[in-house]
């Protein structure tokens, strides 16, 4: 658990002159699942690419199981793999054309070609799916395909860009469990994703927003560096409570949770409770206590604040 | 280096595709079996049947019967008659007309003294005061019409008067050799392969680099260890065959519907259309390095087939053109083959006979297979 797969230094990329990913900084280390948490547009799938050598970085440079990019990815193709945001396997080939295909790519002999697919057929569950065509399968099943064909030469760092934001939780919840088989199996993983619950399950994780890097660790330290800034608020009428809470000093944001109101209070703030009481004076009946942290307060702390 | 076993899951992945893409398979067939029936039976150098008009100011049994005559020539065919030459002028700005033959009031006069006949009534020379017998207006914007309404200039009018035609000995003996009856379909057959196979050879390869970027495969397949010109043989592969049974489509249709028959070898035609077929191919993988989806690669297609119609001596004879449009013509592959095939198909040429055009197809074809690997990048910026 020590040593590290992917390391990057100022990791930069424009288009034009929109800034995509901004000197970001990251390390991964083996046998890990790695998080990149951000909004649509944070260049998320950006980084991912110019990690894989299919982007050349503008600034800033990185290191993928020792090569240096840019560089020659070339030797890196046949240790890494790359499962894309879309479905980017033929949508009017089969399953196993789909397969056969990436295995002739891959170099696989006759017989090691037939055992693996096989084998990858049992694991993700595919066998009856075997002679579908991958355009006529369901979103989850078509994902299965895409992470079967993405392990099928066994790589040693897996990049997954969204890959469960076509699927049900379901389906989801399956999909991590045989991320983790993978990792059991000494598979280090980047995984992309705007869920929190996702980026929850992984050992750590980087909060990206507008190409910058916002944040990064563990989940669980993350969520510890917010606790006593999340508040929830209880009472009758809680509309009004919200728009007058929101005008607050300090106060980061406010958001309706069921029969609650769960308020963030900015960092600067030197007394959190006291920014959320000052806000509430004047309205009766209503009753704050600090709660537990969670995933989507540290995200909303760490994109409200500006780093820079 | 090159990978057999990468080339062969190109062509397998391309076949199973093509087997399930309807579309282009349907084309596969049609286009050169509806381009035959079309050129093969539209295209006719050989004018006649000219729609005419005739201003007749005589109205005697000579006019009549200069009239008839014209029209047993089957150059034209009278379907108006008009008092006036204004009336006729004006059917042809309309195009009701293409010609109208004016017969004037005088025509027995100045047939009696026309050189046609003149033999007859004055052996010792030409009449200074003979005059034409009639006279053509013709709408010269179309030159073919033009043409065949000129060549009635020297129309022999003996049979007017019951007689053989006086016609003079020639000045040459013309022999014409491998289509004696001047049917042009003889030399359209053999041109359409190379224009058929221009057309879908060049666009099938150019869409099928690009479709691989529009639906995204692209960036699957560039995460894969194989190298760009694996890619672009196991691209090409598959198209060899199907140009191939175009090939043999349009030969055997042109043997069954126009009897065109192969007068050189087989093989040595088998070597040449392969040749072509790989030359038109790798056009069509360099046009996919620069085409950005279909459309763009369907116009570039377009781009190069025009002058392959007009300066690939398809429809004009190469000869006959500019320099400066055969240096243009020389740069396409279609001008090579043109040759190459009109002689293996019609006038039995060897191998001997063709190696120039042969080596420039094969020299293209490396070459252009060349530009596109490596124009082919495995990156996306
Ligand atoms: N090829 C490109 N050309 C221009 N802009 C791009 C390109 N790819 C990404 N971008 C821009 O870069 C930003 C980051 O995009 P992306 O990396 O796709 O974000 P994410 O994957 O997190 O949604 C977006 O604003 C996007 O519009
Ligand atoms: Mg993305």
């Amino acid at each position: 658990m020590s040593a590290t797969v992917a390391e990057t230094f100022g990791l930069s990329r424009t288009f034009g002159a929109k800034t995509a990913v901004d000197k970001v900084d990251l390390t991964i280390q083996k046998g890990t699942v790695y998080g990149l948490l951000g909004p649509n547009g944070s260049g998320k799938t950006t980084a991912m690419r110019m990690l894989t050598g299919l982007l050349r970085p503008s600034g800033g440079h990185a290191v993928v199981l020792g090569t240096r990019l840019p560089g020659n990815p070339e030797p890196l193709k046949r240790r890494i793999g790359y499962m894309t945001q879309g479905f980017t396997h033929y949508r009017d080939l089969t399953v196993t054309e789909n397969l056969h295909f990436v295995a002739d790519i891959h170099d696989f002999s006759r017989s090691e070609k037939r055992q693996r697919i096989n084998e990858l057929l049992e694991i993700y569950d595919l066998d009856a799916q075997a002679n579908m065509l991958a355009g006529a399968m369901s979103g989850g099943q078509r994902q299965r395909l895409a992470l079967a064909a993405t392990v099928l030469h066994g790589p040693e760092l897996l990049f997954l860009d969204e890959p469960t934001s076509a699927v049900d939780p379901e389906t989801r919840r399956n999909f991590w469990e045989q991320l983790f088989d993978l990792v059991e199996a000494g598979t280090t993983i980047i995984v992309s994703t705007h869920l929190m619950d996702e980026a929850e399950r992984c050992h750590r994780i980087a909060i990206l927003d507008h190409g910058q890097k916002r944040a990064d660790g563990t989940p669980h330290d993350l969520m510890e560096q917010v606790a006593g800034r999340v508040f929830e608020v209880s009472g009758t009428n809680l509309r009004p409570i919200s728009r007058t809470l929101a005008n607050g000093a300090d106060i980061l944001s406010v958001s309706q949770i069921g029969a609650r109101l769960r308020v963030l209070v900015s960092k600067t703030a030197e007394n959190p409770q006291a920014a959320v009481e000052v806000a509430l004076r004047g309205i009766s009946d209503t009753i704050s206590q600090p709660t537990r942290p969670n995933l989507e307060d540290v995200f909303v702390l760490a994109t409200r604040n500006p780093v820079r | 280096m090159i990978s057999l076993r990468h080339i062969l899951a190109i062509v397998r992945k391309e076949l199973l595709q093509l087997r399930r893409d309807r579309l282009t398979f349907g084309m596969i067939v049609m286009i050169p079996l509806i381009q035959l029936v079309l050129f093969g039976y539209a295209i006719n150098t050989e004018v006649r049947h000219i729609p005419a008009a005739v201003v007749d100011q005589s109205n005697t049994g000579v006019s009549r019967a200069l009239i008839q005559m014209v029209e047993a020539t089957q150059v034209v065919r009278f379907e108006q008659r008009y008092i006036t030459i204004e009336e006729a002028e004006r059917a042809i700005v309309r195009a009701d007309v293409r010609a109208a033959l004016i017969i004037p009031a005088d025509v027995s006069q100045r047939l009696v003294r026309n050189p046609a006949i003149s033999g007859r009534f004055s052996p010792g020379g030409q009449d200074p005061t003979a005059r034409p017998v009639a006279q053509w207006i013709a709408d010269g914007s179309d030159t073919l019409v033009a043409g065949a309404i000129r060549s009635l200039r020297g129309m022999p009018l003996g049979e007017l008067f019951r007689e053989a035609t006086n016609t003079p000995v020639p000045t040459f003996e013309v022999s014409l050799f491998y289509n004696p009856e001047q049917r042009t379909v003889v030399n359209i057959v053999p041109g359409l392969v190379g224009i058929i196979l221009t057309m879908t050879m060049i666009m099938f390869t150019a869409a099928a680099i690009v479709r691989e970027t529009e639906r995204g495969n692209i960036e699957m397949l560039i995460t894969t260890p194989i190298r760009p010109v694996e890619l672009m043989i196991g691209k090409i592969i598959p198209f060899v065959g199907i140009g191939l049974i175009q090939v043999f489509i349009i030969l055997g249709l042109g043997w069954a519907l126009f009897s065109v028959t192969i007068a050189g070898s087989v093989w040595t035609l088998l070597v040449v259309t392969l040749l072509f077929i790989l030359a038109s191919l790798s056009l069509g993988l360099v046009i996919s390095t620069f085409a950005k989806n279909q459309l763009q690669a369907m116009q570039m297609t377009v781009f190069i087939l025009l002058p392959s119609i007009l300066l690939s001596g398809f429809m004009f004879p190469y000869e006959g053109m500019p320099e400066g449009a055969q240096a243009i013509a020389d740069l396409l592959p279609v001008t090579h083959f043109m040759r190459i095939i009109r002689g293996v198909v019609l006038r039995d040429a060897g191998i001997g006979d063709i190696v120039p055009d042969a080596v420039w197809l094969l020299g293209f074809s490396l070459l252009g297979l060349a530009v596109a690997s490596l124009r082919f990048k495995k990156r996306l910026d």
